[in-house]
């Protein structure tokens, strides 16, 4: 029986199932990630590439050529947050990405921050 | 390695669309986003519910849930703005605090079909003190309230604003944006 070859970005999935790889198979079974990083963490890679990644250290990698935010590498990723969150910190300890923390307040209370919204949203 | 500089990373500010299940949210987070609307899984681990706490364990379960998420970027300012559809179902309220740490603000969209569909999301951004108004999602057929019963039977405080939108369209969520930015800035002290 011959299979069909699958590209590298195909996803196999089950219908009933779900994909066929469990999402902590790419984290090697960890679910703490050495960084402490958040949903609108931002990543962007750096210049080097350290030997030995695997293709999700890759192509997280390919994702964040501009600031990227964790929520949207991990939906690109097709992978949970926490896995992702994983990968994006083993890439934040061998210096193939740095990332800058979100706000640590809300800017609820910045005027500056606001006004500066609000004027944006105007030109919707 | 650090970088600091806020020419390479833009500033991220996030709101919430919060409401019951089915109000309209990821309409609502599609119609005002720059991109198509993404998904992502984020798991949970809990305590679950019901365990006899007198028997000294505590047991742990990990969950699902599917996030929404749009952004909107303000280039001139710097400024990407996220929204987050809270997950509706009930049994993943738990998951809002870390949703809304470090929120803006939220928009609880509001369905006058069920109502009270939305008294959850209400009480929570009430209880945690964080700024809201309520949309109502105007849906075709939907009957027309008006705002101040819409008010009255979400017994809102007076100083929430209460705005019509419709969530399907670009325009009117961006209004509804605006409103709760205005809104906001009435809680603000004015520079001296």
């Amino acid at each position: 029986m011959n299979m069909p070859a699958a590209g590298d970005d195909e996803v196999w999935l089950d219908d009933d199932a779900g994909p066929l790889i469990r999402p902590y198979t790419v984290s090697a079974g960890r679910t703490r990630p050495t960084v402490d990083l958040d949903l609108l963490s931002l990543m962007i890679a750096t210049a080097k590439t350290p030997k030995g990644m695997d293709p999700e250290h890759h192509k997280a990698l390919g994702l964040c050529r501009t600031p990227t935010s964790v929520a949207e590498v991990s939906a690109h990723m097709r992978l949970p947050v926490a896995v992702t969150k994983v990968l994006l910190a083993d890439l934040v300890d061998c210096e193939a990405m740095a990332t800058r923390a979100p706000r640590s307040t809300s800017g609820a209370t910045d005027r500056v921050l606001l006004e500066k919204l609000l004027d944006g949203l105007q030109r919707f | 390695m650090a970088y600091n500089d806020s020419e390479v990373f833009p500033t991220q500010v996030k709101i919430l669309i919060a409401g019951g299940f089915g109000v309209g949210k990821t309409t609502f987070v599609g119609a005002a986003s720059e991109i198509e609307p993404l998904n992502t899984e984020e798991l949970i681990t809990a305590a679950s519910i019901g365990v006899d706490s007198l028997s000294g364990i505590e047991e742990k379960t990990t969950t699902t849930v599917a996030l929404d998420f749009g952004r909107i970027t303000i280039e001139q300012h710097g400024i990407v703005l996220y929204l987050f559809g809270t997950p509706g179902q009930e049994r993943f309220w738990f998951m809002w605090d870390e949703l809304s740490a470090g929120a803006l603000g939220a928009i609880v969209l509001a369905d006058t079909r069920r109502l009270d569909a939305c008294f959850e999301a209400v009480d929570f951004f009430e209880s945690r003190g964080i700024h809201f108004l309520v949309a109502v999602n105007e849906f075709d057929g939907s009957f027309h309230y008006d705002p101040e019963e819409v008010r009255a039977a979400l017994e809102l405080h007076p100083r929430v604003p209460i705005v019509l939108c419709d969530a399907r369209d670009g325009a009117s969520t961006t209004a509804a944006l605006r409103s709760l930015i205005q809104h906001l800035l009435t809680a603000v002290p004015s520079p001296s």
